[in-house]
């Protein structure tokens, strides 16, 4: 792990590892896609529009698990002052805001039919608009700091006061009020979820987890590429 | 004096000076008051429902305008590279600046605030909790307030960004703070306040250290 800290090694590593990556995602998504899509039977209750649940729940995962990944990376940044860090961290954010997004408009699709309306001040929908702003405020504030160091380190106190504060937002939230469905995978007792709905989420939930992390790769491989051009452009134009 | 008393007592001083802000905060409290019934149409009964809720979404918007006061100006004519170097810990500094931006703002706005409530046809019942609400409350506006200004501090147009940044953290004052004034007039006991006293005990707390930090790295270089 601590190796890969190196850009030159990571470069290795990642040129190395891409094409597995992406390779699995593709085969991951395709089959979790034909399984919701044609295998799966229409749910007693919700007819097909339990479909969207596939690409909804996932996405939502997803969604956190990029948050938790940017934390990660920002606590790294800040101990360590690691540029690849800083890299991680950056590239990470968009890909969240587009996950979050994701979720949202998903899950506003399957609210039309099911609840009759695209959107309710749910607790869990509430929630995730603001982790959708906390993930736009994030990349706009990099955006904003023109001195990248310093733009790393702001984004990272950022993320860190987030992910402190993003669990008390979420409990004022439910305090607040609540209407989505309470967790019916990770939960006590097992699953309250049909088996024959369960794997298709578990291939989906994969294949979104390899598209990210294939995305973040090739976002921070490019980051990386583009540094490397400054510089020599640059070294170039000291020599005249 | 210690360091940490004429920090809060100069800081304080310049806030209500003129331009300081904290007039200014008054008035844009009472202005976007105002704008509401003319948004919502003159129903007392409506009005009085949500009279909590918007004098807390006021009161938040009102503490933002004086948050870009907080850092910049010291910054900007290298007055805060002195008090760094000075006996107090940037986080002390943090710690006296949070103050002096509430007794500047979040004090003025709640005693007003009952002047505005009545405005709004607020049920008697409601305005110790209306009150109670904003004193224990805005003291988070600040603290949170504080990371922004900090994080925001070499930025150019920083107060743009700043409510971007501090808006989606604030959302649990908000929360309970006008469900505190909604359970008074309803009648319930849900225990708004003091999940609101937590919360704004542990911004307060917290928030000194994410402020200095976000200071400290503007500082250097």
């Amino acid at each position: 792990m601590l190796e890969l800290a190196n850009p030159k090694r990571f470069m290795e590593f990642s040129y190395d590892v891409l094409p597995w990556v992406a390779i699995g995602a593709a085969v991951a998504l395709c089959l979790g896609l034909y399984l919701a899509l044609f295998v799966v039977p229409p749910d007693y209750q919700q007819g097909d529009t339990v479909r969207i649940m596939f690409v909804h729940v996932p996405a939502a995962w997803a969604a956190m698990m990029v948050y938790a990944a940017m934390v990660v990376a920002s606590v790294i940044s800040l101990i360590h002052r690691h540029p690849l860090a800083d890299v991680a961290a950056r590239t990470a954010a968009p890909l969240g805001a587009l996950f979050t997004a994701l979720a949202l408009i998903t899950g506003s699709l399957w609210g039309k039919p099911m609840w009759g309306t695209y959107w309710v001040w749910d607790a869990r929908l509430t929630s995730f608009f603001i982790l959708l702003l906390l993930y736009l405020a994030y990349i706009a504030l990099w955006n904003a700091i023109e001195d990248e160091t310093r733009a790393a380190r702001a984004c990272a106190i950022l993320a860190i006061v987030g992910a402190v504060n993003l669990p008390i937002v979420e409990f004022s939230v439910d305090w607040w009020n609540t209407l989505h469905q309470g967790e019916s995978i990770f939960r006590a007792g097992g699953p309250l979820i049909a088996p024959v709905f369960l794997w298709p989420l578990a291939i989906m939930s994969v294949g979104y987890t390899l598209l990210f992390v294939t995305l973040w790769l090739l976002r921070i491989r490019t980051e990386i590429m583009q540094r490397r051009i400054r510089t020599l452009t640059l070294s170039g134009d000291g020599h005249g | 004096m210690n360091a940490f008393s004429a920090i809060l007592v100069r800081d304080t001083r310049l806030f209500f000076r003129a331009g300081g802000g904290a007039f200014l905060a008054l008035a844009f409290f009472s202005s976007v008051a105002v704008l509401v019934p003319l948004g919502t149409g003159p129903d007392l009964a409506l009005l009085g429902r949500i009279a909590g809720g918007v004098l807390w979404v006021a009161a938040v918007l009102a503490a933002l305008l004086a948050l870009d006061r907080m850092f910049q100006s010291d910054f900007d004519d290298g007055s805060l590279d002195l008090v760094a170097l000075g006996p107090l810990s940037l986080e002390g500094v943090a710690l006296a600046k949070i103050a002096s931006h509430w007794l500047a703002t979040g004090l003025p706005l709640t005693i007003v605030s009952p002047l505005l409530a009545l405005m709004f046809n607020l049920p008697d019942r409601a305005y110790p909790a209306l009150v109670a609400s904003l004193a224990i409350g805005t003291p988070a506006v600040s603290a949170i307030g504080a990371i922004g200004a900090g994080l925001t501090l070499s930025i150019r147009r920083g107060n743009l960004i700043l409510p971007l940044i501090v808006l989606p953290l604030l959302s649990p004052a908000v929360i309970f703070g006008a469900g505190g004034v909604l359970a008074a007039i309803d009648h319930v006991a849900n225990g708004a306040l003091w999940f609101l006293a937590a919360f704004s005990l542990v911004a307060v707390l917290l928030s000194p250290f994410a402020a200095a930090a976000a200071v400290r790295l503007n500082l250097a270089g």
